[in-house]
């Protein structure tokens, strides 16, 4: 994917988007470009939009009027398949297939795309070794594995085929506070050794402080305020980002 | 749980093959018959007399009624069975009052058949109630039944038949609340005293052994019943002058006393049509049988060999029918589980097939397909298409959203997604559908012998025929330990196959 369109420093542009579901508009003309190579946190509310938002950039939502570009493209309405193997995709609760192993939900996209065998296992091992897991979960079903594991392994199937950008949606929310820390630690050590451009989304604005670089704060579908994280922090710039921050930070 | 599903495809496909190359038959002549007692008995006999004139015969005994044989003959399923005038003109040609051989013969040419000359006896519907209730209640005609508080029992066909009980119970002023029975458990229903008036024929063997007394018809209800063989017009002149023998063979009397032979002391019908023939080869224009060798050797023929045989067609029956419903049901639904309305209109039809009644369908079948293994195999295909195309729709459709999410967020296409995620998590419920389907096809294909396709059904359906409760359990025993062991094996091949959960 070509930056040459627009600033080089922009990995996802939304321009003019409007979205609804039936009667209830979620965005009305949103216009938002998040930054390249760095780590995006979407903050909000439940209901503000923002999993909707993140569900545009790899076409699992359509917009009603406007685009999106990722890394200048246009998302395109046919061959998303492709398109969205380009992208990495991690959710809550990790999404693991239950009838898969541990390496086969890891490797399966490598699999499909025709990837040597030695290739992904020596992939496979790396991204293990990346988030700290033993190499002994490789065989192991999703059921035998503790909500942290199983987590640490939808990251490493959303990062098998190394793709440019990294959608996350709330993947650190459903597991105990220990377990969290551990699981920020490993992004943080994945991110080091395979930088990409990163969207996260979550309510935790601990978090978003801690791991993201540019901060968004959405509130019913509008950019309520955004930029650093310890600048917005300290300077709210609503009444709805003060009371988030109060909600969670006072 | 690919491997499992091409396992399964192999073993079905062997039974399949096995059924085409046991399914060749001999067509040089086909006796058909009823599926009771005389119109087995008569249609041995004239099987007997063709083979002793040097026929190659084959016996597609025990066809479920009327109507299948009819529509058998007429589509040269069959060369011949033995009917009666009163019912042919009657339940079949609508022709009013006792018309003779010659009148009935005359409507007959429109559906290509023709009646021969008749055996000698009249079996006529009778009204028969128990000999003391008879006597305590001084009934001696159908119309001393006028405002008793009886329980009325009828066999189902002479329930709808025009000639049956509605035109009874209007010419004698009858208004008793009736209910169907089967006709082979009605002898047992009276004996039981659980019903007390019921039909019967005239010249059934059963009257006697249970004390039954036949009312008179003395407005004169019931049409003739005259036997007679009942043939395609174009059946050739060395046909008919094998069967000239059976003119005038045998007359009332003759008759009962046969039926009771087979039905009070149990002996087999070859057997008892062996021995008649034997006794009167002069005047039916064959030499004298030899009597111990091939037909007693046939009625002695170890019962379990034959039982294998019923079995082994059993498997092929439901075997291919399940083959059929499998591969076409599961294409069905792969192809219409994305879409909801469709989908439901497969389930709606599918559903709709089951609520037809088996012998209906089977009836219903004979003009396309004729009699024997493919309408069979097309009722049964059409009975197991249910529980499969059901279970295999709702699990397809319904798998977790959000894993359906993150499949297309992979980047998995349509076909990558079935092949992955939807069709790995359905593996459980399609085989309890297949299951299921197996199940009931194996019940449902004990009725396949009312269309002459053989397997465990036949047992039954000549064990009722003469109240034989013997040889009903030696084909309804099978048939069940058939289902229990189909029902464990496919457990175990679900476990076997099923993914991981």
């Amino acid at each position: 994917m070509s930056a040459e369109k627009q600033q080089p420093d922009v990995a996802v542009a939304f321009n003019d988007v409007a979205k609804s579901f039936g009667s209830l508009d979620v965005f009305c003309g949103l216009t938002l470009s998040l930054p390249k190579d760095q780590t995006t946190a979407i903050v909000g509310t439940s209901g503000s939009g923002k999993t909707t938002l993140l569900q545009m950039i790899n076409g699992l939502e359509k917009p009603d009027t406007g685009g999106v570009e990722v890394f200048g493209q246009q998302v395109p309405t046919q061959g998303l398949e492709v398109f969205r193997r380009g992208i990495g995709y991690a959710v809550q609760g990790a999404g693991l297939f239950p009838h898969l192993t541990a390496q086969q939900n890891v490797t399966l996209v490598a699999q499909l795309e025709g990837w040597p065998e030695p290739r992904m296992q020596a992939r496979f091992d790396e991204l293990l070794r990346a988030v700290g897991l033993a190499a002994d979960v490789a065989t192991r079903l999703p059921r035998q594995l503790s909500g942290g594991q199983q987590q640490r392994l939808g990251i490493c199937r959303a990062l098998m085929l190394q793709p440019p950008i990294l959608l996350l949606d709330e993947p650190f929310s459903a597991v105990d506070p220990i377990t969290r820390l551990g699981l920020y630690e490993s992004f943080e050590q994945v991110r080091e050794t395979t930088p990409a451009t990163t969207v996260l989304v979550t309510h935790d604005l601990r978090e978003a402080k801690r791991l993201a670089e540019f901060m968004v704060i959405l509130d019913a579908g509008e950019v309520v305020q955004s930029g650093a994280p310890a600048e917005v922090l300290a300077h709210p710039a609503s009444p709805y980002a003060e009371r988030l921050i109060e909600s969670q930070l006072s | 749980m690919s491997k499992g599903l091409w396992l399964l495809c192999l073993l079905l496909c062997w039974t399949g093959v096995q059924a085409g190359q046991t399914s060749e038959e001999n067509r040089a002549v086909v006796v058909g018959s009823k599926n009771f007692g005389e119109s087995y008995l008569l249609a041995e006999i004239a099987a007997q007399v063709l083979e002793a004139q040097g026929y190659m015969v084959t016996r597609q005994f025990g066809l479920g009624g009327t109507l299948i044989c009819y529509e058998a003959l007429k589509n040269g399923e069959i060369d011949l069975y033995p009917e009666y005038t009163g019912t042919l003109s009657q339940a079949v040609l609508n022709l009013p009052g006792n018309p003779t051989r010659q009148q009935i013969n005359q409507a007959l040419q429109a559906d290509g058949l023709e009646l021969l000359s008749e055996y000698g006896f009249n079996n006529t519907y009778a009204v028969v109630v128990r000999d003391a209730q008879a006597a305590a209640l001084g009934l001696e005609r159908i119309g001393d039944l006028q405002g008793t508080q009886l329980a009325f029992a009828f066999s189902h066909e002479f329930l709808r038949r025009e000639d049956g009980w509605p035109g009874l119970a209007q010419r004698y002023g009858l208004s008793q609340p009736v209910t169907g029975i089967e006709h082979a458990l009605a002898y047992q229903a009276m004996d039981d005293q659980a019903i007390d008036v019921t039909d019967a024929y005239s010249t059934d063997g059963e009257l006697q052994r249970y004390r039954l007394r036949i009312l008179q018809d003395d407005l004169g209800y019931f049409p003739e019943y005259r036997a007679a063989t009942l043939v395609q017009a174009n059946a050739s002149l060395e046909l008919r002058s094998a069967l000239a023998g059976l003119h005038n063979m045998l007359n009332e009397s003759q008759v009962q006393a046969l039926n009771a032979k087979v039905a009070l002391q149990g002996l087999g019908f070859a057997e008892v049509a062996a021995v008649f023939i034997g006794d009167n080869s002069a005047r039916l224009g064959v030499a004298k049988l030899q009597r111990g060798d091939g037909q007693t050797a046939w009625s002695q023929q170890a019962w379990v060999v034959e039982l294998w045989g019923h079995f082994l067609r059993h498997l092929q029956l439901t075997g291919t029918a399940l083959l059929a419903a499998i591969s076409i049901g599961l294409s069905l639904s792969l192809l219409v589980y994305r879409r909801r309305r469709l989908a439901a209109g497969l389930v709606y039809f599918c559903g709709l097939m089951q609520t037809v009644p088996s012998l209906a369908l089977l009836a219903l079948m004979i003009p396309v397909f004729g009699i024997g293994f493919v309408p069979a195999i097309i009722a049964l295909f059409l009975y197991s298409l249910l529980p499969i195309v059901r279970n295999a729709i709702t699990a397809l459709a319904n798998t977790d959203p959000t894993l359906v999410k993150v499949s297309m967020a992979l980047g998995l296409g349509p076909w990558e997604q079935l092949r992955y995620l939807r069709l790995p998590l359905a593996t459980p419920a399609i085989f309890a559908g297949i299951r299921t389907a197996a199940v009931i096809s194996i019940g449902t294909a004990t009725l396949a012998a009312f269309i002459g396709a053989g397997g465990l059904g036949e047992p039954i359906v000549v064990g009722l025929s003469l109240n034989d409760t013997d040889m009903i359990l030696r084909g309804a025993i099978p048939a069940a330990v058939l289902a229990i062991l189909v029902e464990i094996a496919f457990g175990a091949l679900e476990r076997r196959v099923s993914p991981p959960q």
